[in-house]
């Protein structure tokens, strides 16, 4: 039981920096735009948030940073993808191979000196009950602040005006151009939460989950994020389920060998990268359920005509 | 005063040459902007960084020696970049012929045959596309999306090397190095001259381009290919499978990769250790781009990265910068790269305000 409840704890963990990553990236994606480069973006949040605390300055204004990190990131993508119209693709891959050169050049000197790792909640009451205080009110601030985003992303893409104007410019740019939005203005902001969240993401693997630097400590969770908008099917809810479930093959292979498992470490490191092609399989098989909420003009560059 | 931008009707061929050559040069101004802001002297640095590495007959060598899988794996590469098929993990796909190659070179009966070199290079090639043909398989008869795949499939091949090198195939008199047996002399490329590493593995590099050159340009193959990328309805109606494309794509892009990791190993390094490529995989990406997706690019794109991973080492041990600064100097070459693609496609007018 007890390994149970540490278990179900510890994959929340390390679900988070997923979700954040995961919930930008479908923004962006349903806004119509592809961005290849999270990966690059955390890596930038990561090195930001370490670079701020070690600085001197409060946790908070090292999140502040790595959400600032990872937005003026995005926007590198953004002049490229949306004012240049250059192919998505590249231009995401652009970002992730810059963002893990300028994460390795800011994180030089940091050597590794661990961070005081931002400190879980202590809820009166709820989080002294046995067992269940444990498995839901033990964490630290940023694990419910992800699932207040994940609340605030749904309200946002389906009970908002703008946010049926985001889905609307995704679907169809076009028509959306023709009724009077600003396609790419919009399409701009979605990158940039898009690289605010992966800041955010990034800050929590360098602040909270490991903690300390480590080059490339992304470890393609940038890319397994973007996986995980593709087994969600372009849904927020899912996106949840598949962070978790990630987070528990991330669990697994960490806590393999106390529960026995005789393998070597390598079979279980790269559990999650097989897991993430197993998913994707198993999802994209369905062409009709993936193409239901398919933005329909993503990765297409888009150039108001007239 | 207002500018005006508005689509070309057919892409400039002025431009197509100049835009790699305005990236390049607003590379060098960031560069020198990042330098003096690092409180270093701009022409020194940069003459370190680009002109140095190449004053010695051993630089020179490097170059080519680096340069010549970078321009293999990007040809492949291209040949799917065409169509629409993003291979985006050659890392993988060249470790996974590294890996088949040292093991036939190391454990096949045939230590001192001449054919032991033959053998292993097909052993490479069979690798890289055998590594490259799960996404294939997976895009083509599973819908799956292949970036994911292959990018996926380049961190398991890391561990797959991992564990042979730090396991099964380490080398027992190696002083616990996570690193194999060197192969027999048999199975390794002559070099040109013992004084410097450039070996005659280089010559697949050139007949790889010239084939390339050949399928991009001359074959109805490559030719369909490319109209399947561009446009994949016109191709459909056609008659044009797409699943083509992406088997073709995958399996030439792995087999070069493949290729290119099997040359590591018999050339410069001659055996497996846990680090084989300085990401080679990724940079010929760039390369790809660099070179337009055309042959003859490709080798001035190689040759431009295969600079920037010799002036990052020459920086790295004269001025003490970190190795970083080369993958910071690719992202912003690839990132004015494309943005000055722009022009190829698009001209910007001046319009002149009338005044009354």
């Amino acid at each position: 039981m007890d390994l149970f409840v540490s278990m179900f704890a510890a994959t929340i963990i390390a679900a988070t920096p997923l979700i954040f990553a995961a919930l930008g990236e479908l923004v962006v994606e349903k806004s119509g735009v592809l961005n290849l480069g999270i990966e690059g973006m955390m890596l930038i949040g990561a090195a930001f948030g370490i670079w701020v605390h070690f600085a001197g300055f409060p946790m908070i204004l090292a999140v502040g940073a790595a959400v600032v990190g990872g937005a003026l990131a995005s926007l590198m993508f953004g002049v490229l993808a949306l004012t240049f119209m250059t192919n998505q693709y590249a231009a995401g891959l652009a970002l992730a191979i810059f963002g893990a050169g300028v994460s390795a050049f800011i994180g030089r000197g940091f050597g590794t000196t661990p961070v005081e790792a931002i400190q879980p909640l202590h809820i009166p009451g709820l989080s002294d009950i046995p067992i269940l205080g444990e498995m839901f009110f033990q964490f630290d601030p940023l694990v419910y602040l992800s699932f207040v985003l994940f609340a605030a992303v749904s309200w946002f893409l389906y009970r908002t005006k703008a946010g049926l104007a985001l889905r609307a410019i995704g679907e169809s740019p076009d028509s959306a151009h023709a009724i009077g939005y600003q396609v790419i203005r919009i399409r701009y902001l979605a990158v940039m939460f898009g690289g605010a969240m992966a800041g955010l993401g990034g800050a929590y693997l360098s602040l909270v989950y490991t903690p300390l630097w480590v080059e490339n400590m992304t470890a393609g969770r940038g890319w397994i994020a973007l996986a995980l908008v593709v087994f969600a099917a372009w849904r927020p809810r899912r996106v949840i389920f598949g962070a978790w479930l990630f987070g528990g093959m991330t669990i697994l292979q960490l806590q393999g060998q106390a529960i026995g498992l005789t393998v070597p470490t390598e079979v279980l490191s790269a559990l999650p990268y097989v897991a993430t092609i197993v998913v994707l399989v198993l999802i994209s098989r369905n062409r009709e359920a993936m193409a239901l909420d398919f933005p329909t003009s993503l990765a297409q560059p888009f150039r108001p005509k007239g | 005063m207002l500018f005006k931008i508005e689509p070309r009707a057919e892409p400039s061929r002025q431009m197509a040459i100049a835009a790699p050559l305005i990236a390049t040069a607003m590379t060098l101004v960031v560069s020198t902007i990042f330098f003096v802001s690092l409180g270093l002297n701009p022409f020194v640095t940069l003459y370190t960084f680009f002109v140095q590495p190449l004053t010695t007959m051993n630089g020179v060598s490097e170059w080519l020696l680096k340069a010549s899988p970078l321009i293999l794996i990007a040809c492949g590469l291209s040949i799917g970049f065409r169509a629409n098929v993003w291979n985006i993990g050659a890392e993988g796909q060249l470790i996974m012929g590294a890996i088949l190659a040292t093991g036939v070179g190391l454990f096949s009966p045939w230590q001192e045959s001449a054919l032991l070199l033959p053998l292993m290079v097909v052993a490479g090639m069979a690798g890289g596309a055998a590594w490259a043909a799960i996404p294939a398989f997976l895009r083509a008869r599973m819908n799956t999306n292949e970036i994911l795949v292959t990018l996926m499939l380049s961190y398991v091949a890391a561990l797959i090397l991992s564990y042979l090198v730090h396991g099964p195939w380490r080398d027992p008199a190696g002083f616990n190095f996570p690193q194999t047996a060197l192969l027999p002399y048999s199975g390794t490329f002559e070099v040109f001259d013992y004084s410097y590493r450039l070996n005659t593995s280089i010559f697949f590099t050139v007949v790889a381009v010239f084939l390339t050159w050949l399928f991009t340009n001359r074959s109805f193959m490559g030719y369909k290919m490319a109209v399947g990328g561009v446009a994949p309805a016109a191709a459909r109606f056609a008659g044009f499978k797409s699943s083509v494309s992406v088997w073709l794509g995958l399996l030439v892009s792995g087999a070069a990769a493949g290729l290119a990791g099997m040359m590591e190993v018999a050339g410069p390094l001659g055996q497996l250790s846990s680090q084989i490529s300085p990401g080679y995989g990724f940079a010929a990406i760039i390369v790809a781009f660099i070179g337009r997706l055309n042959a003859f690019g490709i080798v001035l794109g190689g040759l431009l990265l295969s600079l920037l991973y010799l002036g990052g080492e020459t920086v790295q041990l004269n001025m003490g910068l970190p190795s970083s600064v080369a993958l910071i100097f690719q992202g912003l070459l690839l990132f004015f790269l494309l943005a000055s693609n722009f022009l190829v496609n698009f001209r910007i007018r001046r319009l002149v305000t009338r005044t009354h």
